[in-house]
């Protein structure tokens, strides 16, 4: 078993409580009307921090659904710029700098499954030595796109990891509801390579499991399916409302098994952490979560940014339609002295 | 210039954008060992190997979808969907990915993917073989619809379409891979995305037409023009980006404008063409403009396809429709 260092354990819980008190304090902005719907973190922190601690960021890639972006410390600062960013509803929000090999927020579940079959895939061709990293959820699992993926990806023996963050519930809809299969990571069987179940709340053995699936596919052994096991702690996002639907003596046995406080138990115990270097970290993450939203409200945006990066040069049309919104007009009529925009 | 079929000259052109660009990547379904099943692609995977062509499972979501992963890794795939009706396969990939790989990302990645696919009826396919999904797909920002109607064409903008760094949608008419022939030129051929092409010249009426309504459009003049009528046929060569410029000159020119189109009519990209003569050249028309098309109906098994589809008799018919204003 690749079993993480005292350091990296450490480095792990800070990640981990920096993700869980970012996500709230972004609920909160919510709550104020300050930034958009958000999916919260709580429950998948050690899933997330404990998988991309098992990667190289020179290398590997992440491909994220929408819940993991804030736990993506470990890939560099960018990454909490970036989803501040998204989540004040700024374009740049989608642009995550080169070199870090991150792809941004992906809204429409499962599509990001293929992309990262599709990028393993290119890695091999160019001789990178990477390997692609791809979260969903265990509803994203209904999804054609997951099992096309899986095809091609056990197919071509690709370098790829399919994280599943199985957290019991698709919004309202629980997982047996969801699939009559005895696991997630069983679907592998049909795709021809690995799949393990593993407690997603322990960080060690999330990242023992991803760090054997890198090995695997830097071998040239090609895919594995990881189904992380979870509670969702939280909502689904901002926008609803569980206590219709979750039962309350599941979620108060889920907040017994809630991976923060368990990550934090253990390195107490260890004599690696205490109450002090909590709350320090806390800090030093708000701190950098309220730089980062003044840094994200204080980024500039052209009146017609949103017409920007959807083709590489302007078509005639979408030039026209730039003309008429910077004119003021919000139409592409031509005016009698020939002006886009004019009312002349 | 050698005399091909348009199916030569799509070969020759990616023969000739595979040697040129080691990043070029050909996948799809059945593309490599048996070339195609139109045979596009064939001797390409003797060529270039089985790194660089790649017969997929059989997945459109998969191949459109993996596209956008290769893209990202810095590779230039080269899609083949079978046929155009199966894009619906691959229609949440295609319009909610291909098409916004820039735009969400910002420029990070391009999204420098060409997805070739075969359209058009006439030649007795089964269900779903011979749609005409044009019109839908220039609703998605972020793609650029081709719609080669010569042999030369066909080669030219392919080159062009591979080569764009945003994502092309190639359709490529199935009636004309073998039907239609003409001289192509030799060694590199570019044709520009977003130039239109005086198919025949004119200055009665202008038929605006793509594809493959563009040969049977040039048919009509060229009978039209025993009776004495000088019927131009614009041919628009690409959708988006749309060649607004000669657009508005042939209809300031002719004043009476027909639009061929073999997808259904309404919501096809006919309504956009029609539309955009109205915003640009209102004050120029002599009479209604007249829409030639398909039904409002799926497209129709073998026996009735030929009164679906659009012919010269029909678009003569429009033609002189609108000669008939005084």
């Amino acid at each position: 078993m690749a079993r993480p260092t005292d350091e990296q354990r450490r480095e792990m819980l800070v990640d981990m409580v920096t993700a869980r008190v970012q996500s709230q304090r972004t609920w909160n902005l919510q709550r104020q009307g300050q930034v958009g719907t958000m999916a919260p973190i709580e429950g998948h922190e050690a899933t997330v921090v404990g998988a991309v601690h098992a990667l190289d960021p020179g290398h590997d890639w992440v491909l994220p659904q929408y819940r993991e972006p804030i736990a993506l410390r470990r890939y560099g600062p960018e990454i909490l710029e970036h989803v501040m960013l998204y989540n004040i509803g700024h374009p740049a929000g989608g642009h995550i700098p080169a070199p870090i090999r991150v792809l941004p927020y992906q809204i429409s579940l499962a599509t990001q499954i293929p992309h990262a079959v599709g990028l393993a895939w290119g890695l091999t061709l160019q001789d990178d030595p990477g390997v692609v990293l791809v979260f969903f959820g265990d509803g994203s699992s209904s999804e054609g796109d997951f099992y096309e993926a899986g095809n091609l990806a056990g197919v071509l023996g690709a370098p790829v990891i399919f994280l599943c963050v199985n957290n019991q519930w698709a919004i309202s809809t629980p997982v047996h509801r969801q699939t009559a299969a005895e696991s997630f990571a069983a679907k592998a069987a049909a795709f021809g390579f690995p799949g393990v179940q593993v407690d997603g709340n322990d960080v060690d053995a999330v990242y023992d499991a991803v760090q054997t699936a890198r090995e695997r596919a830097l071998a040239g052994q090609g895919p594995t399916l990881i189904e992380a096991v979870v509670y969702r702690l939280g909502p689904h996002t901002t926008a609803d409302d569980p206590t219709r639907y979750v039962p309350a003596e599941e979620i108060e046995a889920a907040q017994g098994r809630d991976p923060v406080l368990r990550l934090c138990a253990e390195l107490e115990e260890a004599g690696l952490w205490d109450d002090a270097v909590q709350a320090e970290v806390e800090a030093a993450a708000l701190t950098a979560l309220d730089a980062a939203f003044e840094a994200a409200k204080s980024t500039p945006l052209a009146t017609d940014a949103m017409l920007d990066h959807c083709y590489t040069e302007d078509t005639q049309r979408l030039a026209r339609q730039r003309a008429g919104l910077l004119a003021g007009a919000g139409h592409s009529g031509v005016g009698p002295d020939g002006v886009v925009g004019s009312h002349a | 210039m050698t005399e091909l079929n348009m199916l030569e000259a799509i070969n020759e052109s990616l023969h000739a954008e595979m040697e040129r660009d080691d990043r070029v990547v050909v996948l799809g379904e059945d593309v490599a060992r048996t070339g195609g099943v139109f045979r596009a692609t064939e001797g390409l995977f003797e060529k270039f190997g089985e790194r660089r062509v790649v017969d997929t499972p059989l997945s459109e979501g998969a191949i459109v979808g993996a596209s956008v992963g290769l893209a990202v890794a810095g590779l230039v795939p080269v899609a083949e969907l079978q046929f155009l009706g199966f894009a619906y396969q691959a229609m949440h990939q295609i319009a909610g990915q291909v098409a916004r790989l820039r735009y969400r990302t910002q420029s990070r990645f391009e999204s420098a993917i060409t997805i070739r696919a075969p359209f058009g009826g006439g030649v007795r396919t089964p269900e779903l073989h011979s749609d005409s999904l044009e019109g839908q797909l220039a609703n998605v920002p972020g793609l650029k619809i081709v719609v080669p109607a010569t042999a030369a064409d066909a080669k030219g903008l392919l080159a062009s379409s591979i080569r764009d760094p945003d994502p092309v949608m190639f359709l490529e008419p199935l009636r004309g891979y073998r039907g239609i022939r003409g001289d192509v030129p030799d060694g590199e051929h570019l044709v520009p995305l977003g130039s239109a092409r005086t198919a025949r010249p004119g200055d009665d009426v202008v038929v605006i037409a793509w594809s493959h309504q563009v040969e049977l459009a040039c048919r009509a003049s060229d009978h039209l023009a025993e009776e004495g009528l000088a019927v131009r046929v614009l041919d628009l060569r690409s959708l988006v980006p749309l060649d607004l410029t000669a657009i508005a000159e042939a209809v300031d020119s002719c004043g009476r404008v027909v639009v061929a189109e073999e997808s259904p009519q309404t919501g096809g990209f006919g309504g956009e063409v029609v539309a955009t003569v109205v915003e640009e050249s209102f004050w120029s028309l002599e009479a209604p403009v007249v829409r030639v098309s398909g039904f409002d109906v799926p497209y129709p098994v073998g026996m009735v396809e030929d009164r679906y589809i659009p012919d010269e008799d029909r678009i003569a018919a429009a033609v002189r429709r609108v000669l008939d204003v005084a």
